[in-house]
């Protein structure tokens, strides 16, 4: 194979595999971690460490220069118009809510809309929920096809002079569904309505532009891209950052403030109150530091090869059924088998060193759309090989003969 | 492989694929007690009805509709099979034995109690599946206080929290 040389390396470059023989394939759910973003951690934490913003002393000036250089290479890697336009949540999750808190809310009344897809991560679903509960506002869900795409026309018909925002992924975490965002954004922009993209599945397997896609906000997490938990990022233009009120109150998001009144900070600062995961920032700069030495046609040309060899292989299994064909797909691939619950997969292939993840995936419409209570869902990165996806073939073979099935 | 054995036994397997009495039950008109309770495990969609006919201190008939994995039907197929027939009070003792087995760790299993349900002893070495096996027996403790009192049961369980 040509570059097996190549995606050894990578392999090597992930500590967790180096005292064990472990196929994982659940890294939709969380990467594993390179060791130059575990040693960047260490190093930060060990002599570059101390609260942000506040120390005149030199500690301080590093800490922040990193904490800012991170979010510089955040601003870079989404493309950006300016790192101002990158505000340091705790994941994808904080970051939907924060929009859903600051933007959407002052702006929804009794009766108006907010249109998402039936594809959504429940981190796509619930925050918008409770903005509608708040508000009187009704949540809209465009519908899917059995292939498990949107339904463009649909979603177009939804777009009214009522919708007030349209949220929708990016890539789907149950599906791999590659949403065609660009053009989606544009229909929604037609209309005069902003966007949010959810990015978390995305953003480990295609080099996304803000600026391209046009969205008005665009969400992920560190921890799906080969960095640590606990950080994330939301993107938001300017225009609307500025005007959005504050979400969360507290130390570091001010300008002044006393009893009378406080004076916010302009963003991105006004969205971070209270002191941030400082050292998790500087991890996730460094793991899209890593992810930019590889380089994206590198990346990209690895998945789509470790797509091209897993297809057909799940394919031939007799009784399998992919759940979710989408035209572009994006890193993972969801499947049921007759007569064998996904659970029971799980635990057949955890026994044989393989890490998939079974079950609703926190997208519990998607089950429903398709009438399983649950799916098996394999996920490539960085580090797997097509040995990986060999052995979950051979493993799915040995499993229906134990279950008979 | 011997672990995944021990997990899915021939007995598991076969109770798995052909779950014994599933079917709802109908009210009962001859003077037992009829009940029902929802059981449900958010984390892998496993959904359950459990159905007890109740005369006096005697369970006459149980019975299950729902779907789930292997090891969550056997488990439910198992229980109805055993109990069916069975004074309350004998299977108050069969449910904490069984519960005591998946779920304590400390004390060994006393196999002649729990007879052939002693083959989900495995389970307890997958902690991510013992839910699976006791969902059915936390339906059942509901069914159980109801049979105490004189209300019929009612009040879904779930395994979860979230
Ligand atoms: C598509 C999608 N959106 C949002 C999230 C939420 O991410 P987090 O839990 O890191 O906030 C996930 C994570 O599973 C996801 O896959």
């Amino acid at each position: 194979m040509k570059n097996t040389a190549t995606r050894q390396a990578w392999k090597t470059d992930f500590p967790v595999f180096a005292d064990r023989n472990l196929v994982f394939l659940d890294s939709a759910a969380s990467a594993q971690k390179p060791a130059v973003v575990l040693d960047a951690m260490r190093e930060f934490d060990a002599h570059s460490y101390a609260n942000i913003h506040r120390g005149v002393y030199k500690l301080s000036e590093t800490a922040t220069a990193a904490y800012e250089g991170a979010r510089a290479k955040v601003g870079t890697f989404l493309g950006a118009a300016s790192e101002r336009e990158i505000i340091f949540t705790r994941g994808a999750t904080e970051a939907v809510n924060l929009v859903a808190n600051s933007f959407a809310r002052p702006r929804l009344a009794p009766g108006d809309e907010i249109l998402i897809t039936h594809l959504e991560h429940h981190a796509n679903i619930v925050p918008w929920q409770l903005v509608c509960e708040q508000t009187g506002a009704v949540l809209k869900v465009a519908p899917i096809t059995d292939r498990g795409e949107v339904d463009l026309e649909a979603f177009a018909s939804l777009l009214g002079p009522r919708t007030r925002l349209a949220a929708f992924a990016h890539v789907s975490n149950a599906l791999g569904t590659v949403n065609p965002v660009t053009e989606m954004t544009a229909m929604a922009h037609a209309q005069g309505v902003p966007v949010l993209v959810d990015g978390a599945q995305a953003v480990p397997h295609l080099p996304v532009d803000v600026q391209e896609i046009g969205c008005d906000f665009y969400v992920f997490s560190g921890h799906k891209l080969y960095g640590p938990t606990g950080i994330g990022a939301l993107y938001g233009k300017q225009e609307h950052l500025e005007a959005m009120p504050p979400w969360q109150g507290g130390g570091d998001m001010i300008l002044s403030v006393t009893f009378a009144g406080t004076t916010y900070a302009p963003a991105p600062g006004k969205f971070e109150a209270g002191t941030p995961n400082i050292t998790g920032a500087v991890g996730l700069g460094a793991a899209i530091d890593y992810l930019e030495g590889l380089g994206w046609p590198a990346i990209t040309a690895h998945q789509e090869d470790l797509q091209a060899h897993a297809e057909p292989l799940l394919r031939g299994i007799d009784g399998l059924r992919l759940i979710g064909e989408p035209t572009r797909r994006a890193g993972l691939f969801s499947f049921v088998m007759d007569g064998i619950h996904p659970h029971d997969v799980g635990t057949f292939l955890a026994a044989e060193n393989i890490a998939v993840r079974s079950g609703h995936h926190c997208a519990q419409p998607v089950m429903e759309r398709f009438g399983v209570p649950a799916t098996t869902r394999a996920s490539v990165g960085l580090y797997n090989t097509r040995e990986d996806l060999d052995a979950l073939h051979a493993a799915l073979l040995r499993m229906k003969e134990f279950f008979d099935a | 492989m011997s672990e995944l054995r021990d997990l899915y036994q021939q007995l598991v397997l076969d109770h798995g694929r052909h779950p014994r009495n599933k079917h709802a039950m109908d009210q009962c008109a001859d003077g037992a007690q009829c009940c029902h309770t929802e059981g449900y495990n958010p984390l892998c969609g496993d959904k359950l009805t459990l159905y007890a006919k109740v005369r006096g201190d005697v369970i006459e008939d149980l019975s299950f509709e729902g779907e789930g994995c292997a090891i969550f039907t056997a488990s439910t197929s198992m229980l109805t099979e055993v109990l069916k027939g069975r004074k309350v009070s004998e299977i108050r003792g069969i449910l904490d034995e069984f519960l005591e087995m998946l779920t304590s760790g400390e004390k060994e299993p006393d196999p002649e109690g729990l007879g052939k349900l002693a083959v989900f002893g495995g389970v307890k070495d997958f902690p991510a599946r013992v839910k699976c096996a006791t969902l059915p027996w936390r339906a059942l403790e509901i069914i159980l206080e109801s049979v105490d009192g004189d209300t019929v049961a009612g009040s879904p369980v779930a395994t979860e929290d979230d």
